[in-house]
Parts: structure tokens; sequence; C-alpha cells
């Protein structure tokens, strides 16, 4: 697979894959794989199976109906195609792409799966998932994440999990922790339903929990209709007219450094490392939702979490080894606090409610991307409120202290606000001060009573909020320090370690399936039987099987 | 020890499987039974289920005389289960086990694999009568009438054969799958069959021919290919079926023969000349042979997508598996197992219909469609030669295999019955002499007129040249129950 630069910005006039109907407070979006129109060469995306490309434009999609479409309350996704509503992942694909795309390309469609999965809790977006015709692997996956299943009882539509007995691999989205956790399927019945190809079809589907309701084949589109009718009528979600999202101002060096109106992000691919530079606010906050919806898709939060969402995701995939990542701010920290206000005060606003929860999600692409991670708390910075959660999501935070010759800058501070006590959990379902306390539950309970204070360094450290805090004497040399030092670690052990690390505290569903992707999944991904000359993924598609070495590991 | 060639009819179902010392088996066949009668009954308009037909049962598996012939009302038919004799020390003939003993019992590795191919198979078996179930009401003689029961019992049993496998070696599942043959129904919104091909109406009987002569002949190379199979119950199955299979085949091939023959003669004796001066040979209550050339077409490319994409990962695995062979696999000199052999697929490059090269083992598929091809053309040459002797200057031909698909590569281009790739406005403007037009069905359907007196046929279609069982000509092959 030849390598070239992922775009992750696209738009409904650029879709090759999907197509959307919006019929008042229901959309319908219809699955339609180009099969011709595959990422890379080298594969046809037959069946409706997908490829980052696919999921690319899912992702706007899903991205799009929340912003643009408030006035959806039910999406029910479904097949353009006869026969096959999705075969999953691309075999082809996944075969011909280099360890680190699989585990990127799983990754990204893992977000793009909870995003949806969790628009019902965020949004009051329901996605019901309307299944005719063979459904396996990531087909089923897709299903999975959407918040009520439906089947055809045509006596062939299936939902199946195939991937161990024909690819020797997992689930890659979560497949296995969905069944289990989500849908409560009992361990036993999962063991039968993942190792068998075909599936489990009508009532038994049903019966096992694999779906939540199956329907006669020729009511099917009938009573799916009903349904998200039924659905929507049921939706309190605050609507209104949506606001469009518009292409990013984007530009790339030729160094690979990337500018957009808010977010640089400055690249140093010879010492393997980018500076991600925030920018506070450059235009006073709205006085109202009115006036905020007004402003589309300019408004400060919005276009700084498209901003940094891009930047995070053009660095996954295209920078690949570029293993530091650097965040920064500067800027004026009233001022994001002035836009932070107005959002939290108005949650009731479909708008406001939008962009805090894309802020949520945007924070959580921060806490699982595996890069080393660190945070310069530097003299004119505005790590207020909900940039400051950017904070506690990297690895290590530095912070300066005192005057520095020759800077006339606000002395750096951080500032705390209500955004950092509730509504940015991790995928823990703490925040991340309490994921930072968990040894000290007190201690984040107490912070609370700092909000709106000024910290400098010596309380910030006082208070554990920063790794250190360094002076004019050490700053330069500490930082450069750092920056060596981690660029001589093994990447894989570093990516092992940091996620450890970062996910302290209770489990959940969504840490389940990053945890166990990583863990089980690489490993899978990493072992002959798979991914070897003669391992299943490898081989598939040729009619030969996999050549299992049979030792347990 | 049992007698295998010979068939046991002391349960309820007959069969040389020794089913009446396989008490399980028989068991679970025998709570089937009622439904499959249930099916039967249901389907076929009742005078018919009434009448003696003169059906042929099979007795024996002895290919030197397996069949008698007798009157028997359908629903009375006894379908049986009939393997063909096991060949001793027979050997998987293909793919990584080449060369190892044949399987007795289901392969637990290639269970789901083997289930599906003889669910799928199944499902056409009873499909093919749901489709024709009302062409008694038309049939052009009773000659015509006896072949279609004896092609509809012959199904029948091709699906009990299919359930037998089913019940005997795949458990609980197999059970299921079982049933659920009986749910599915063709056509049906519920539940359709699994092909697509199999959920069309066969309207009129010139498409009944045309369907035995091309969609059976795709199911014959289906049950060549699994008849190589390495499970050797089924490939024993698949035998049997194709001694059975033969007739349906015959079937259409006479029957469109034929329609052709009697177009000639009508032409011949008004003085028409030009096969396209179709009004006035229509005018003769005859169907000019543009039209059964439209039909022709229509049927070979439907039969054509049945045999899935051109290149396939689940055809691959179930040769390397060895549970289903090439057509011929036995007389196919190489080293069966094509690891390292290629086949020439067509592909589209952009607007582009090429030939390329790909890994044979993907290739099962496209193997067996040219072999089909190969096979279904003998028919056409005779038809041919009928329009020939008959002095009629036209001739039919196969269309290109990218005209009119629905599958595989071809799906989705405007490609004309040449093989050419044409604009969509050509494409629209040539349809209608390429394919059947409704007016053409209209047509058609305007000569299905029964005749039901003996040794009578209707004005479209030549008697043939010998009787079913040597009969002669006046023989009354159905008994039609007069209610």
């Amino acid at each position: 697979m030849t390598e070239k630069t992922i775009d992750f910005q696209t738009d409904p006039t650029k879709y090759r894959h999907w197509r959307v109907e919006y019929a008042g407070d229901v959309a319908n979006l219809y699955m339609d794989v180009d099969e011709t129109a595959g990422l890379f060469d080298g594969y046809e995306l037959k069946l409706n199976s997908y490829d980052l490309g696919v999921d690319i434009e899912l992702a706007d999609i899903v991205q799009r109906m929340r912003f643009e479409h408030p006035e959806v309350k039910v999406v029910v996704m479904r097949s353009a195609k006869d026969k096959v509503f999705c075969a999953g992942a691309n075999i082809r694909m996944l075969g011909g792409a280099s360890h680190a795309h699989k585990v990127n390309f799983c990754k990204f469609t893992n977000e793009t799966r909870n995003t949806f999965e969790a628009a019902e809790e965020d949004s009051g977006q329901k996605y019901i998932c309307a299944v005719k015709g063979a459904c396996a692997g990531g087909g089923y996956e897709l299903a999975l994440a959407c918040n009520y299943i439906m089947l055809t009882d045509d006596g062939s539509s299936a939902v199946a999990l195939p991937e161990v007995p024909l690819l020797a691999v997992l689930p890659g989205t979560g497949g296995l922790t969905r069944v289990t956790d989500k849908r409560k399927v009992r361990r036993d019945r999962a063991d039968i339903f993942c190792s068998i190809e075909e599936g489990v079809k009508g009532k038994r589907a049903k019966e096992w929990d694999l779906v939540d309701e199956v329907v006669p084949n020729a009511k099917f589109d009938e009573i799916v209709d009903q349904r998200a009718k039924e659905f929507a009528a049921a939706s309190q979600k605050p609507t209104g007219a949506g606001v469009k999202l518009e292409p990013l101002q984007r530009s790339i060096a030729a160094d690979g450094s990337l500018n957009y109106t808010l977010v640089e992000v400055v690249l140093d691919r010879a010492k393997g490392r980018a500076t991600v530079t925030l920018n506070g606010p450059d235009a006073p906050a709205p006085a109202s939702p009115e006036a905020l919806h007004a402003l589309g898709d300019q408004s400060y939060l919005l276009r700084l979490a498209r901003e940094l969402d891009d930047a995070i995701l053009h660095l996954r995939l295209n920078e690949r080894e570029v293993g530091l990542l650097i965040f920064r701010s500067q800027g004026d920290p009233e001022g994001v606090l002035a836009h932070e206000k107005l959002l939290l005060d108005n949650q009731d606003h479909w708008l406001a409610r939008e962009i805090l929860a894309y802020w949520k999600r945007v924070l959580k692409r921060i806490d699982v991307t595996s890069r080393s991670m660190a945070a310069l708390v530097e003299h004119g910075s505005c790590f207020a409120g909900v940039l400051a959660e950017v904070l506690w999501a990297v690895d290590r935070t530095y912070m300066m202290e005192g005057e520095f010759e020759g800077d006339n800058r606000p002395t750096a501070a951080i500032r705390m606000s209500p955004s950092n006590f509730g509504p940015f959990p991790m995928g823990n379902d703490l925040t991340r001060l309490q994921t930072r306390f968990l040894g000290a539950p007190e201690q984040a309970e107490e912070l609370k009573s700092k909000q709106g204070e000024t910290i400098e360094a010596k309380a910030a450290d006082a208070l554990g909020l920063v790794t250190y805090i360094y002076d004019d004497i050490d700053w330069e040399d500490e930082i450069r320090i750092f920056m060596e030092e981690r660029a001589s670690f093994s990447p894989d052990a570093l990516t092992g370690m940091e996620a450890n690390l970062r996910f302290a505290g209770p489990e959940t569903m969504e840490t389940r399936i990053f945890g166990r992707l990583t863990a089980w999944q690489n490993w899978i991904f990493n072992r002959p039987n798979a991914t070897g000359e003669d391992g299943a993924l490898q081989r598939y598609g040729t009619g030969i099987r996999g050549d299992y070495n049979n030792e347990r590991v | 020890m049992q007698d295998l060639m010979n068939v046991s009819y002391d349960t309820q179902i007959p069969n040389n499987v020794g089913l009446s010392s396989d008490k399980r088996v028989l068991k679970a066949l025998e709570k089937w039974h009622p439904g499959y009668i249930n099916w039967w009954n249901d389907l076929i308009p009742d005078n018919f289920q009434q009448s003696l037909v003169y059906l042929r049962t099979a007795v024996s598996v002895d290919p030197k005389g397996w069949a008698k012939f007798d009157y028997v009302k359908m629903p009375e038919y006894r379908w049986g289960v009939l393997l063909a004799p096991q060949v001793e020390d027979r050997k998987i003939p293909c793919g990584e086990h080449a060369g190892e003993v044949a399987w007795q019992e289901v392969p637990g590795e290639y269970r789901n694999m083997l289930k599906r191919l003889i669910v799928i198979q199944g499902d056409t078996e009873p499909a093919s009568v749901e489709q024709q179930r009302f062409l008694g009401l038309t049939a052009p003689s009773l000659y015509d009438m006896r072949n279609l029961f004896q092609v509809n019992v012959e199904e029948g049993r091709h699906l009990w054969a299919m359930v037998y496998l089913l019940h005997k070696y795949f458990g609980a599942d197999g059970r299921e799958e079982a049933d659920d043959l009986l749910r599915r129904s063709s056509g049906s919104e519920e539940a359709p069959r699994m092909l697509g091909a199999f959920n069309e109406e066969t309207p009129d009987w010139l498409s009944f021919f045309m369907f035995t002569y091309f969609t059976d002949r795709d199911g014959k190379m289906q049950l060549e290919s699994l008849a190589q199979s390495g499970f050797d119950p089924l490939s024993r199955t698949c035998r049997f079926m194709l001694t059975e299979e033969a007739h349906h085949m015959f079937v259409g091939e006479t029957g469109v023969g034929r329609t052709i023959e009697r177009t000639c003669q009508v032409m011949k004796e008004n003085g028409i000349d030009d096969p396209y001066d179709v009004d006035k040979i229509r005018s003769f209550g005859v169907i000019d042979l543009p039209t059964i050339q439209k039909k022709l077409n229509l049927h070979y490319t439907l039969s054509l997508d049945l045999f899935g994409q051109e290149v396939s990962t689940n055809a691959a695995n179930a040769f390397n598996a060895g549970i289903k062979g090439r057509y011929m696999e036995h007389r196919i000199d190489d080293d069966h197992k094509l690891t390292d052999d290629t086949y020439v697929v067509w592909n589209m490059e952009g607007d582009q219909a090429v030939q390329k090269e790909v890994p044979a083992l993907t290739a099962i598929n496209m193997r067996l469609r040219d072999d089909y091809t190969r096979d279904a053309s003998g028919g056409i040459q005779r038809w041919n030669k009928i329009i020939e002797k008959l002095g009629v200057d036209f001739k039919l031909k196969l269309p290109h295999e990218a005209f009119n698909r629905k599958i595989g590569v071809f799906s989705g281009h405007n490609f004309d019955p040449e093989g050419k790739l044409v604009s969509g406005a050509e494409y629209d403007a040539g349809i209608p002499n390429w394919l059947p037009t409704h007016a053409d069905g209209d047509f058609i359907q305007s000569l299905m007129k029964p005749v039901y007196e003996p040794g009578q046929y209707a004005g479209w279609i030549a008697p043939p040249k010998v009787g079913i069982d040597n009969k002669p000509g006046d023989f009354e092959y159905v008994k039609l129950h007069v209610a």
C-alpha cells in the first residue's frame, strides 16, 4: 500500500459511499459503498465492505448530523445494496496495510462508532440499525454501536462476527466487548456466535440479544419507519436551525507544519516532535445563544475544536514518526472562560450542548492518541477551563515560574472552571482531575473551591496540577532534556506505558473496548497466525487456509 | 447386509441409505415429512394433485435401470432418499486434502461451509417448483404437462436429498435449516428464496423450457461440482441427482426445439421468408424467432448471474477445502490443487472490459461458468440445425457474457449482446430488440391455452419425435381429475 496523505476533511459533495435522505426528524442513512473508490489501490470494496475512506465519510456524516441537522432525532442506518448490509472491513485492504495503518484504522473506526453510539445520550440523536442481508464482522460492529438493532426475518439475513474462524483476528471495533457488555449476551452463546461464520438469524438473534427486534420481512421497511417515528416522537431533543460546517482553513507547509486560524502545528520531523499551539479567542464571546448561533461554525470554541480535532487526526495518520506532541497555548484566558461560560450557561440550547459534547470527544481523542504528550504552560498562555483539560490529558505538564528575561507576557497561570468538574469525562467516566487524584479524592473535591482563581506556578505545583515548575534558569534545559530522553525510548514501550498510566481507575465499556483492542488485537495483528506470510489474514481470498502454529502463548 | 443398489420401501421414506436401521435420522425425517407434504399440497392446483400422472419413480440407483414408470397421484409420489453407490476407496479429488481418503463424516472444520453449500443448493430445488406452480393450467399438451410434473416431483426429491444430508450430518442446526427450506418461498416478500433468479415467476411455457434448459443447467453444473466433493455422502447424492437432472435439460432443449420447429413450419407453410416479419408470423399463432432469441438472451444471462462473482473467496475456500470440485475434476490433468496456477477472468478497468490472469483458485466460479457456456452452446447448434433444415434463414446465438448482467464485473455497465459497451441512449434504444418486452410477454401469454386432449398439441409447438417411455403419440400421460 502506497503512502499518501489522508485527509479527514470531506463534505457531502464528495461522498462516494454514503447517502443521507432527510425527512423531518428522521434521517435515512444509506451505506452504498462504491467498490472502485477505495482509499488506496489494490482492493475493491465489494459487498459494502469498508476502508478508512468509508469511515471518514461516516464520521463526517455523524458530525454534520449533530451540527447541520439538529432537527434530526432518529437516524436509520441501512444498506442501499440488495442482499448485503455490510461485509465489514475490507480484508484485502487489511491484508495489504501496514501494522500501523491497521491500528490507526481500527482506532479511528472505534472513535466513530463511539461517536454515533453516544449521540443518543449526548444529543438525543438515536441511531437505529435496520439490517437486511448479510451483516458480518465490521458490519455487525456498525450495528452494535447503534442504539437499536432491527433484523429482518427473511430466513437468510443474519448477523455475524466471523473474524476468528475466517481471519484469525478479532472484531476490531469493539465487537466482542459490545456483545458482552452492551448487549449482555451470555458468554457461552457469545462463544458460539463468534465461532460460526454464518452467524445467527431470525428469532434466535433476538433470543440471544444480538438484536433488539426481529421483523417480518414483508413489513420490514414499514415497521422500521414506524419505529423511527415512535422514537422521534418520544425524543425531548432541543432543536433549531443547523449551522453549516464549512471547510476548515488549513495550510500544510513543506516541512509538514500546519496552520489553521486558531491552531498552529510546528513540526520537527528530524527530532520526531510536533508543537501544537492553541490560540485564545480572536473575538469577544457572543452575548447570547442566538448570537452564538449567528456565528455559525465560526464561534471560537467550535472552530478551535474542529481545528484541533483535524490536527490530531492528521498527525496520527500522516506523521507517524512524530512521537512527541507538545501542547502550548497563547491568548487571553478570560476570553476563553467567557466563551466557555456562554456554553455552560445555555446547555438547553442545542448548539451550546453540541459544542460541549464535541469538546468531550476531542479531549477523548487526545486521551487515546498513542504519542507521548506534554503540555507547556508558558507566560501568555490561556489554559483556562476546557483548555486546561489538555494539561491533564497529556503525560506531563511543565510550567514557567517567575519572570523570564525579556518576556513581558502575562505570568503563566492556570484557571479552573466548572468545565474541569464534570462536563468532559474521560472514557473511564471520571473527570481528568478525578483520574489524576485517584488516590486522593478529597483533593479533586477541594480543587472545586479554586475555580476562577488565577493559579500561578507555585500554587499549581502545590495543588498537584502540574508535573514540574521551572524558572528562567532551568526551563529551556529541562524541557530539552525531557524531549531528548523521550525520543530515545522505544516507541512501542512508550505507547504501552502511556496507555497503562493514562487510564487509571474504573473500567467502562469504552475503556475496555480501547484497552482490549490495544492489548489483544495488536498482539494478534503481530502474530504469524494472522499476518505471517501463511497467516489467515494474509491468505484470505486465496482459498488457502491459514497455517497455524498451534502453540498457545 | 442391506442392499444399497435397490431401494427400500419399508419405511415411509423410500431410501437406499438404511434408514430403517438409523432411527435417529428416520425420526427426524418423519418429523419433517408432514411439513413437506403440506408444502406440496398447498403448491400445485388441486385438480392436478388428484390427477393420475404417468411418472417415473426411482427404484434403484443402478444406472442400467433405475426407474419405473406408472400412473401416480403426485402427493402420493414416493419421494425417496437415494445415493449413488459408494465408490470403493474414493479419494478427495482436489484442494489441500487431495489424495486423502474421502470423508464419510462431516469434517468439523468445514461443517459450516458444507452446510451453507447444501442449504443454497437445497433452496433452489423447491424454488423452481414454486415458480412453475401454475403452468399446468396452460399446458400445451398432456405430454408437456407430464414432463412439467416429472420435473417438479424430481426437484421435490432433490429437496429431500439435501434435507436428508442436513438431518443426517448437521445435527440441530441442520434440522433448523431443513425447516427453513420450507419456510422460504419463491417470490415471497416474507422469506424469499436465497438466489434472485429463483424468485421470478415462470410465466409461460417458453419461459419454462428456457428455464429448464439454461437455469437447470446451472443447477447441473453446481451438482457436477458438488459431485466431486470430498464429503462422500454429498458426492453420492449429487451423482444420483444428475441422472434425473438430464431429463430436465431434455425437457428444456426439446421444448425450445419444438417451438422453433413449429414456427419454422408455419413460416414455410405460409410462404414467409423473412424471420423478422414478426407481426405476420405472430398472426399465425406461433412465436417468431427474434422473440425466441430475446427469451434466450434473458434466461442465459440470468443463469450466468447464478455463478456469482468471477473472483470469489468462497469458491476458492470450498475448492481448497475439497468440498466442491471443478466440472469433471477427475478428467482434468493437473495437480488438482491450483496453488500456483492462473486462470483468465474478465475485469473492468475503467470502462474497458479486459481479460486478465488471476490465481486459478479464486477463479473457480469463472471456470465453472465457462464450462457452463460450452455445455449450453450445444443445444443452440441443434436448434439452429432445425431452423436450417426447415429452410429458414436465421441463427440463434448466445449473447456475450457481459450483456444484461446484475452480478459480477459487468453489472452496472451497458453492454449490448455482442459485448460492445454502448451509451445509455443506445442501450435504451436496443433493449426492446435484445430482451423480451412486456408486449412480447402479452403475445406469448395469449398463446398459452391449455390442450388436454391426448395426442393433441397447442398450435405454437410441434409434437415430440418420440413419446416418454416409448409410448405412442396419443398416450394419455395425465388422466385429469375432473371434480
